[in-house]
Parts: structure tokens; C-alpha cells; sequence
């Protein structure tokens, strides 16, 4: 076997990198139509984008990012689709990494047809983007969704004068029904007409700023000018770096042009220029909205909505939710049943011992057979970590994640708790983060990309690194210590309190204020099976193309360690401060293996504990506390290093170890001292 | 303090010494620069009531006048707010009558009408407003018209007036989710964060965030069910204290 470690190296780190799955479409461009669904969060794009695809949906991260965009084909009669559902986003100028995705797929990805999406309750919010896209003369119709909701509360939606008025088609839809999809399909093979009009007048000093800077644009930008123009005025980043690569000679005089019209206003360009696309909106919306206040008893998803979030009934809901989903879902069923199955019927007796029969016949010295199939083999141990006890703990939390995700439950989460976690210096957005870590640590370090400030990212990926278990580490605690609940309060008491008071020392160390909180709350819906079966799978597929190969990597530094005695005094080093925090030996070996993977760790306490020289009591849940704080693993590692840099990630590894093995100090002097019985 | 009338003009030299100092850091102004005889009776008059003194052919504001120029501009900013949020004047049509008002506006009545818009923090122009004795005692009497969002309580509305940027960011992203003047907005809880609905949807937000949206309160029942009506009253009263405690 010739392995070229460089290259071994940057395949690893391009699978970690996300860019493992680049360029894997389905259809090529220049085959099909392109179809690109727009629309603020929670308007049924997804479902929408299910009722028109078919089972082949490739859910990849746009190039540099965690954004998820899903690509899948309609074939329609005989017209081939290619549709892109791009992320949530209330406007072309972008806030989040999810609507610079969305705005940046509409120009590098120029579309046959961008359908506008909206909430039919919602049309006077929504219209001011359908304006924005007429304006940037994409090939736009609109798509009026969720319409019998609209209709239950008593709005009536007038679609053909809304044509009319904005000249682009409309179609109303319940596309979780199926009411109007016949008429959306016959709308998508015809073909659309691009836009050459604008429906909003703004105040005379930005239209005439809005001349000259589109007197001085020379380049193509797959928007109209006059889009471009407003973006500039308002001062939107990826816009100006567009116009610099393009047009680079006229850049000084645009910046004089928005200069001074900055100056007349008192205000950011983007208050008048929001107003007047507001008023349009509004105009049209009064011409074409009917509604009869209508006193509706509110729907049962409705009640559920305002139970979630309300101050006391919120509680029990968590508490349910962590209940039936964590402990009961990813621990008990996860962690247990699935786990029991693949390990002993599948692994320990048909796997291993095939294996292990098969390379010994192969590999007579057994030097190299333990590669393959030794006490740390690539098959029985590598393989059987990674498929046995990590996947499925991984697959349960991410099931349940999705559920979550999809049911409109975690906003509400956010809101919840955004009071507490300004304490510890980050908003309620980063509970999508911190839950998320629960499941794997490494893409939740990835996805605190969606918060805003620096600080908050950096407090959050400290966190993740110190008091957050993984599914993998929580599946092995939750089965060791389900028979000690007392052991179990415990573990949970001191992890929980590590994880508030190393915040709140954060946010009083780290300089700047708590970024502010601001999140819309869709209403609670039946999750789709569908969307929860393709995120759930797409999420699997990075996390194996991440993991198998670290796993075998991990397999494979072991062994080596183990060949040339390096590993052995690894761990005669480590013993002694294992030994310290009342450990037996055999408990270095987890804490070593702890970095090579998070859940290695916990896995061989899982095996130790099984051992002869088992580990029960105190130092059981010893154990337990000091490997969930203890240094994270290779690939969280490496994240951390890549998206914070060398600094950061050295320094938190290197404020951790010591933390980790002093908490598992102190906690065993306490709980031997009190007598604790476990 | 004594009940001082002082003249227009004298009211615009205050003013313009403590905008001088608000934007440029100066104290002193070259008296040179006030024009006409009219001035020149209002410098004396000024000085006269020991507001101003003259130091070598620079006029600047004593502590007592300190305080009263910022009474003026403090009348000035909150009646353009009053103008602009209430009566819908267009802002340079408010900044020219706000001028005039201003001069009408009498101590205390000031305290009443910066009460009634909320405490504003800034003017429509984005100065700030310097405080009074209404604000540094949050001041809540019935009958405002303006409210921040964070002062509402839950089930009460009206339509979104304005919001202050202290940061751009903020406010642009705000417009951007449709908390744009105009639009009809609902209070629907405050803790552990403030629930809103605007239009058909409903956005969470912080409590610096609410405090910087100000909404035109409308009267009578907002026409959408208060979100109270289904939960026993006792919860949400409790729910309601505990967010009190908490600030």
C-alpha cells in the first residue's frame, strides 16, 4: 500500500474544507431551462421545490460556505427543469451568509426564471423584494403561496390586477395541497419575459444619483444598472467588489456620486430607499388585498405557536422536547437499541471475526494484519467506531435536529433563550449552533458562521469546544450512566455550570457588547418527511465523507504510535494525571484517543468500563465530566484552526486541557471527601 | 428658577452655542458673528440674565445658561419629532415650523409632549435630544401617542412611526424584515424576548431592539385577537411581573 501522506493530507482537508462534494450536479446548465425559487424564510419554498423535482435532490454547501442549496430536475411534458431552491432572503442587499448566498446564486447562476415565493398574508412585506428583482430585470414571476391560509383568515388576493400592476405573472398556490400546482407548472414552461420597467420612484436626489452612477457603469452584472445603482447607494459590500473587478476606472467617481448623496441625507441611503419601495408595495398591495377582519379560532399549530414561546408554558415544552428527542430518541433508541444491534450482532459477530479471518489468511505477519485487524485495526476498531457507534448516535441526532429544523421549533428556541445567553456574550441565533454541537461539535463550529459579530463567534466556538458533548460522547455517557441517575445529575450539573460560568468570564474578558437579537418566528408546521429525510441525509453524507477518513487516519497514527513505542509513552505520560483525577490506567488510552476523535474517547470508557478492571461510582462520572470538557477532537480541531485561525485554535486547546483535567481533580476530591454514593 | 422670557433671538444664540459645542467642540463663539442689531440686543439681554459671558470678544454659555440652552434645543428636536411623527409634516416643511413652535413651547409643556412621544431619544435629523426631568424619570402617564416598542404592554399596537439607527446595520436590517413606517404593528409578549407581529407575521426580537422601535399607538382594539385571550389571565400576569423584575 504506497500512501503519499501530502496528498492523503489535502484530500483530508479538502473533505473537511466541504468542498468533498464540489460540482456534483446533475444536469448541466446548457442542457435545461434553469429554475431559481426566491422568497423570504418560511414561504414553502422547500415544498414547493418537492412537489416539482423528483427523488434525485442533491443538497451541496455553496462553494465557501455551510449554506445549503438544494438542486433537483422537474421534467414537466417534455420540458427538463434544473431547479435551485436558494436560501432564505428578505432583499437583495444581504445581511446573513444565507441571503449573500441567495443574492450571489441570481447573478453567477443566471436563471430562466426566478419564481418569486411569498406568504399570501404576508404580500405587503413580500412585495417590496418582488419590486427589487422587477427592478434588477430578472426574469420574474410570482408565486402568491400558502393562499388558503390567507383565505381561512379572510384575505382575498386579487392576482390578476397584481399582474397587471407589477406586469409580471402570478399565480396563487397551497403547494402543501397541491391547490394551484397544475397552474404554477403551466406558468414554468412558458417563457418569461425580463423586465425592463421599475414600479418604485424614489426621492429626486437618489434618482438622480441613480443616472449618474448607471451613466458610468460599462460591464455586465447579470442585474440592470438601475439595481445596481441602488446596491451601491447603499453602501452593500459584495456589490462594490463586483463593481471594482468590473469596473474598476469608474470606481472614484461612483464613490463621489454616493458620497454626495450621502450628504444630503441625514440617514443611511437605505432608509429612503426602503420607504419608497414600502409605499409602492403598499400602494399596491390596497389595490389588490381584500380583507374582511375575520375573529378565526386559532388552529391548533397556532396554539402550539404561542405555547412554545410563552415564559412558564415554554418550559415543559423544552423540557419535552430534550426529553423525548435527546434522552429518549438519540440516547436510549440511538445510543441503545441501534447501537447494541450493529456492535454485537453485527460487528462483534460476523464482522470482525470474517475480517480478522480473512487478513490473517492474507497477512501472516502480524505486524501488518494489526493494521487491519488488531486491538486498534482499521476494521475493528476504525471501522467499527465509525459505523457502529458513531453513525447511528450521529443519525438519530441529526433525524431529530431536522425535525426540529423543519417544525419551526428552533426560532422559538432562540427566543427563548436570547436573555440567558447575552449573559455569557451571545444572542438567542446562536442556539442553532449550540444544539447543533450536540450532534457534532465540528459542523457546529463550521455553522457558527451565522453569527455576526466576531465576538460572538469566537465565545461560541469556545464553548462548543469546551462544555458541548457530541452526539457520539453523549450516546456512550447517557447509556453508561442511565443506571445512576444521581451519577447523572451530577455529570450534568457540573457540565452545565462550566458552560455558563466559562461564558460569562468569556463575555467579561472578550471587549465589545452582545450582538443584538432579531429573528421572525415562523408558525409551528407539521414537519415535512421529505425535507427531514434529505437533511437528515445530506448532513450523514458530509459527516461521513469528514469522518471515515479521519477515523482511518486515526487508526492508522495509532498504530504507528503503537509500533514505535511513541504511543506508550504518550500514555505513560498521561497516566499519572489520569491517576491524579482518581482514573485507573487503562483510562489514558481514552483520553488519548479522546483527541483523535471526541467520541473515541468516550468509546473506550464505554470498553473500559467493560473490562475487568471496570470503573464504576465516583470515578465513573470522574471520567465522564473530564472527557466532555476535555480537548476536542482532531477535526473540531482543525475547523477551529481553519475558521479562527492558528492563535485562537492553539489557545483554546490550550486553555482546555489543563481546565478539563483540574474540574476532574476537583470533582473527585469533592465527591470522595462527601462520601458521594453512586 | 426663575420664570425668564426671553426673546426669540436670545433663544437662537443659546441654541447655536450649545449645537457649536454638540458638533464641533467649541465653547466659544466669536460675537462678531452675531448679526444686526437685533443681536446685539439679544447678546445683552443674555448677559444680562447671566446665560452668557463675554471674554475677550468670545461669548460662551455659563452653567446656568448651559442649562437652559439645552432646554431650548431639547424644545426645538422634540418639536420637529412632534411634527414629523404626529402630524406627518414632511421633515425640511418640520424643521422650518418646528423653529417657530419651539418659542411656544413652555417649560413643563415640553416634559408633557416628550412624554407623549415616548421619550424620544433623537430628533427626525438623528440629533440627540437631551433629556429631561420626564425621561430620567421614565415618565409612563396614559395618553402617549408615541411609544417605544419595549414600552407597550402585550395586545396593545399601532402603526411602526419610526426607528432610531444608532446603528445602520440594525435599522436597515429592520426595514429589510418590513418594520417600516407605516406598518400596522402589535405587541404580543416581552418576555424572555419581545414578540411582535407586523402585518400577517411575527419577529422576536431583543430588548435594545424594542426600545429603538417607536410605534404611533392607535386606539381602541387593533382588530387581531390579543394573544392573552386564550392563556388563563394570571399566567400572563405573572409572565409579565417577571419580565418587570428582570430589567
Amino acid at each position: 500500500m504506497t500512501v503519499r501522506p501530502r496528498e492523503l493530507v489535502r484530500g483530508l482537508w479538502g473533505r473537511i474544507c466541504g468542498h468533498g462534494c464540489e460540482g456534483c450536479r446533475l444536469v448541466s446548465p446548457a442542457e435545461s431551462r434553469r429554475l431559481t425559487l426566491f422568497g423570504s424564510p418560511n414561504v414553502g419554498k422547500s415544498v414547493i421545490f418537492n412537489q416539482l423535482t423528483g427523488v434525485y435532490t442533491v443538497i451541496s454547501n455553496y462553494p465557501g460556505t455551510t449554506v445549503e442549496v438544494a438542486r433537483g430536475q422537474a421534467r414537466i411534458g417534455e420540458m427538463l427543469l434544473e431547479v435551485v431552491d436558494s436560501p432564505g432572503a428578505y432583499s437583495l442587499t444581504p445581511f446573513s451568509e444565507e441571503e449573500r448566498v441567495a443574492r450571489d446564486l441570481l447573478l453567477d447562476e443566471p436563471a430562466d426564471l426566478v419564481l418569486h415565493v411569498m406568504d399570501a398574508k404576508n404580500l405587503r412585506r413580500s412585495l417590496p423584494l418582488t419590486l427589487q428583482l422587477i427592478e434588477a430585470g430578472v426574469p420574474v414571476a410570482l408565486d402568491v403561496n400558502i393562499i388558503d391560509e390567507a383565505t381561512r383568515a379572510g384575505f382575498r388576493v386579487d392576482t390578476e390586477t397584481l399582474s397587471t400592476d407589477l406586469g409580471v405573472r402570478v399565480v396563487a398556490t397551497a403547494a402543501a395541497s397541491g391547490v394551484g400546482m397544475d397552474k404554477l407548472r403551466t406558468l414554468l414552461t412558458e417563457e418569461a419575459p425580463r423586465p425592463a420597467h421599475s414600479l418604485v420612484d424614489y426621492p429626486k436626489p437618489i434618482e438622480s444619483a441613480i443616472s449618474g452612477i448607471t451613466a458610468r457603469l460599462r460591464g455586465d452584472y447579470g442585474f440592470a444598472r438601475r439595481a445596481v445603482a441602488l446596491l451601491l447607494l447603499q453602501r452593500e459590500q459584495g456589490m462594490w467588489d463586483r463593481v471594482r473587478r468590473t469596473d474598476a476606472e469608474a470606481v472614484g467617481e461612483l464613490e463621489q456620486i454616493v458620497r454626495e448623496t450621502e450628504a444630503k441625507n441625514n440617514q443611511p441611503l437605505a432608509f429612503p430607499i426602503s420607504v419608497a419601495r414600502q409605499q409602492a408595495a403598499a400602494r399596491i398591495t390596497n389595490r389588490v388585498l381584500r380583507s374582511e377582519s375575520r375573529r378565526i379560532r386559532p388552529s391548533f399549530s397556532e396554539l402550539l405557536g404561542r405555547l412554545t414561546i410563552h415564559p412558564l408554558a415554554g418550559i415543559p415544552v423544552l423540557a419535552a422536547v430534550l426529553y423525548f428527542g435527546l434522552y429518549l430518541f438519540v440516547g436510549r433508541v440511538g445510543a441503545g437499541v441501534v447501537v447494541d444491534f450493529l456492535e454485537q450482532s453485527v460487528f462483534e459477530s460476523y464482522v470482525n471475526p470474517a475480517a480478522t479471518g480473512f487478513v490473517e489468511r492474507l497477512l501472516p505477519s502480524p505486524t501488518w494484519s494489526s493494521l487491519f485487524v488488531g486491538e486498534y485495526g482499521l476494521i475493528t476498531l476504525g471501522l467499527r467506531y465509525a459505523l457502529a457507534i458513531v453513525l447511528p448516535l450521529v443519525g438519530a441526532f441529526f433525524l431529530m435536529f431536522a425535525v426540529l429544523e423543519d417544525s419551526g421549533y428552533l426560532p422559538r428556541l432562540a427566543l427563548l433563550i436570547d436573555r440567558l445567553f447575552k449573559r455569557i456574550g451571545l444572542s438567542g441565533r446562536a442556539v442553532i449552533p449550540i444544539v447543533l454541537g450536540f450532534g457534532c461539535d465540528t459542523m457546529a463550529t463550521l455553522v457558527t458562521r451565522v453569527l455576526e459579530t466576531r465576538r460572538e463567534r469566537l465565545i461560541a466556538t469556545f464553548l462548543l469546544a469546551l462544555a458541548i458533548p457530541c452526539s457520539a460522547q453523549l450516546g456512550v455517557i447517557l447509556g453508561l450512566l442511565s443506571g445512576h441517575p444521581v451519577g447523572l445529575a451530577i455529570w450534568g450539573g457540573v457540565v452545565l455550570a462550566v458552560f455558563f460560568l466559562s461564558g460569562l468570564l468569556a463575555a467579561r474578558l472578550l471587549p465589545g457588547e452582545a450582538a443584538r437579537f432579531y429573528l421572525e418566528i415562523p408558525p409551528i408546521r407539521w414537519p415535512s418527511l421529505r425535507n427531514v429525510v434529505t437533511k437528515t441525509l445530506a448532513r450523514l453524507r458530509w459527516y461521513t465523507a469528514e469522518v471515515i477518513p479521519l477515523f482511518l487516519l486515526a487508526s492508522v497514527v495509532i498504530w504507528i504510535g503503537e509500533m514505535t513505542r511513541l504511543f506508550q509513552l504518550a500514555l505513560a505520560a498521561l497516566r499519572p494525571a489520569v491517576n491524579l483525577i482518581g482514573l485507573p490506567d487503562s483510562a489514558a488510552e481514552a483520553f488519548l484517543f479522546g483527541f483523535f476523535r471526541r467520541d473515541y474517547g468516550a468509546a473506550r470508557i464505554f470498553d473500559v468500563a467493560n473490562s475487568p478492571d471496570a470503573i464504576s461510582g465516583v470515578p465513573l462520572v470522574v471520567a465522564m465530566v473530564t472527557i466532555t470538557l476535555f480537548v476536542p477532537c482532531v477535526a473540531q480541531f482543525l475547523v477551529m484552526v481553519r475558521e479562527r485561525g492558528w492563535r485562537t485554535g492553539a489557545g483554546v486547546a490550550a486553555v482546555i486541557l489543563p481546565f478539563a483535567l483540574g474540574v476532574g481533580f476537583v470533582l473527585n476530591l469533592v465527591l470522595t471527601n462527601l462520601g458521594v454514593q453512586i | 428658577m426663575p420664570e425668564m422670557e426671553l426673546s426669540e433671538r436670545a433663544e437662537e444664540i443659546l441654541a447655536a452655542l450649545w449645537v457649536r459645542r454638540e458638533e464641533r467642540n467649541d465653547t466659544s463663539q466669536p460675537i462678531g458673528e452675531i448679526e444686526g442689531e437685533a443681536g446685539g440686543e439679544a447678546v445683552s439681554e443674555l448677559v444680562e440674565e447671566g446665560l452668557i459671558e463675554e471674554k475677550s470678544g468670545r461669548i460662551s454659555l455659563t452653567e446656568e445658561g448651559e442649562r437652559e440652552a439645552a432646554a431650548v434645543v431639547r424644545r426645538e428636536r422634540l418639536a420637529e419629532r412632534l411634527l414629523v411623527d404626529v402630524i406627518n409634516l414632511g421633515e425640511s416643511a418640520a424643521t422650518e415650523a418646528a423653529c417657530k413652535f419651539e418659542h411656544l413651547l413652555r417649560r413643563g409643556i415640553d416634559d408633557q409632549i416628550c412624554t407623549l412621544l415616548g421619550h424620544p431619544k433623537f430628533c427626525p435629523h438623528g440629533s440627540s435630544i437631551p433629556p429631561g426631568e420626564c425621561c430620567r424619570a421614565g415618565a409612563l402617564e396614559l395618553g402617549k401617542v408615541v411609544s417605544a416598542l419595549s414600552d407597550l404592554a402585550p395586545g396593545q399596537g399601532g402603526v411602526v412611526a419610526y426607528i432610531h439607527g444608532r446603528q445602520p446595520e440594525m435599522l436597515q436590517r429592520m426595514l429589510a424584515m418590513g418594520v417600516v413606517p407605516g406598518t400596522p404593528i402589535t405587541l404580543l409578549q416581552k418576555f424572555p424576548s419581545y414578540v411582535f407581529r407586523i402585518g400577517q407575521g411575527q419577529l422576536a426580537v431583543d430588548q435594545d431592539t424594542a426600545r429603538d422601535v417607536y410605534v404611533r399607538l392607535t386606539r381602541g382594539p387593533s382588530g387581531t385577537p390579543a394573544p392573552s385571550s386564550w392563556f388563563p389571565r394570571s399566567l400572563w400576569r405573572r409572565g409579565r411581573g417577571r419580565a418587570r423584575r428582570g430589567r
